[in-house]
């Protein structure tokens, strides 16, 4: 079967619909990835022990089960109990929560790693738990956090073709459905593939200049 | 009151085709790690070339298009695969590739002084990778693995797109047949994690018997 310039001129626009769909996942994704995660990060740290178990398990567990069978279970499952979602909104619920759970650890490790002189400072200088937090730990803890949290959100990106199979029609979709319509596989996927490899090497350049201005911290 | 007994062998089967896939795909990740991972701190040019290509590639591109273009454009090019042998090749190639970064990683991390120490005991290069090189920098890299081995189990639940009866697959089957999706999505949840718990068990394990007699050695 040999490449058809026309056919790939001929789908390009449906493709550029998912791509739209595609990248509109990512964002809201990422926004909900990094508010779950700093949630989960705080409540880890929280002095209450039941709570910091429950959500420490509950955020293992969603790391430790497939993406995809995450998506299904919002998608699928929650409609019995009265939960009716959107696709693309249970998609990016999906991916929020997962990707959540791993950038949790980013801020914990990124929290953790401010040295205990600047609490011990902070202490020092009668500032309150508040203050210390607001001027003294997340200003510090934040920048190194950058490229590790960047890392994360690519990857989000990766994994959202997985949307196709609760019927998102981001791009992998579109260009199942542009194949299943013709019936010419090798141009539509071939095209994501090289849609998805522009997209990464680009943020590898972009990840390279986050850790060079941010990042002291080893990917 | 629905047969579950039955739909319940169902799942287990699917969790058997599950296992195989993740044992398949981790030997040829394993594989793939240590050739490209090497590869990359190769003396020679062209296998270094070779080495980078193929990891930026399969990370750059999600799994899922992997998945497909193994399934549905391969054929089209010639080279017909099963849904088996196109799922294990693609969860290989692709967990491999992020592997090699591990591997490449963890032979940087062994010290100076081991590199001029087999100097110093005339070992050559080959030699002195195997005996001494690779056994210290084995020890680092088996937490990463394990990981990597997780994600690979997670990325499993993605063959059940190009049909194969794996857990995910099984458990779409017991949704159409039976109506209910709360338990075999709930079961598949619970079975994917007891898998990923048994791993990082195992590795954690295998780790502790392979840093026997290493302690004061490490650093």
């Amino acid at each position: 079967m040999d490449w058809d310039w026309d056919f790939v001129r001929q789908i390009l626009p449906t493709l550029i619909q998912g791509v739209k769909i595609t990248i509109l996942a990512t964002l809201l994704g990422s926004v909900l990835a990094a508010i779950v995660g700093l949630g989960i990060a705080l409540a880890r740290r929280s002095p209450n022990k039941a709570v910091a178990r429950t959500v420490g398990w509950v955020a293992e567990f969603i790391r430790g089960t497939p993406l995809l069978v995450q998506l299904y279970f919002i998608f699928y499952v929650l409609p019995d109990i009265g939960i009716l979602l959107p696709p693309l909104v249970a998609g990016v619920i999906g991916l929020g929560l997962h990707y959540g759970t791993y950038t949790a650890e980013v801020y914990r490790a990124g929290i953790d790693n401010v040295p205990r002189g600047q609490w011990e400072a902070a202490k020092a200088c009668n500032l309150s738990a508040r203050q210390t937090w607001t001027h003294i730990i997340i200003p510090q803890a934040i920048p190194p956090m950058i490229p590790a949290l960047a890392n994360y959100f690519i990857a989000m990106f990766k994994e959202t073709p997985l949307l196709s199979a609760i019927t998102v029609l981001e791009l992998m979709n579109q260009a199942k459905s542009v194949a299943n319509t013709y019936y010419r596989y090798l141009e539509p996927i071939t095209l994501v593939g090289a849609f998805f490899l522009a997209i990464s090497l680009i943020s590898v350049v972009l990840l390279r200049w986050l850790e060079r201005r941010y990042g002291k911290i080893e990917r | 009151m629905t047969q579950w007994s039955g739909y319940f062998g169902l799942i287990l089967q699917g969790a058997l085709v599950t296992i195989e896939l993740t044992l398949m795909g981790s030997v040829l990740a394993l594989i793939m790690a240590f050739l490209a991972g090497l590869g990359r701190l190769s003396r020679f040019f062209a296998l270094r070339a070779l080495a980078t290509a193929y990891i930026e590639f399969f990370r750059g591109t999600s799994i899922f298009v992997q998945l497909f273009f193994a399934y549905f454009v391969l054929p089209l090019l010639g080279l017909e695969l099963t849904p088996l042998q196109a799922g294990v090749l693609a969860l290989g190639l692709n967990v491999g590739a992020y592997a090699a970064e591990v591997v490449r990683g963890a032979v940087q991390s062994i010290g100076r002084e081991q590199h001029e120490a087999c100097i110093a005991l005339n070992l050559g290069r080959w030699q002195g990778m195997r005996h001494v090189i690779l056994p210290q920098a084995f020890l680092v890299m088996l937490p990463t693995f394990g990981n990597n081995a997780i994600e690979l189990l997670k990325a499993t639940s993605v063959v059940s797109l190009i049909s194969l009866a794996d857990l995910t697959f099984q458990a779409q089957v017991v949704r159409a047949q039976t109506g209910n999706t709360m338990v075999p999505f709930t079961t598949i949840l619970l079975i994917y994690f007891i898998l990923a718990l048994l791993i990082s068990w195992g590795v954690r394990s295998l780790e502790r018997r392979m840093a026997r007699g290493l302690d004061g050695v490490r650093v």
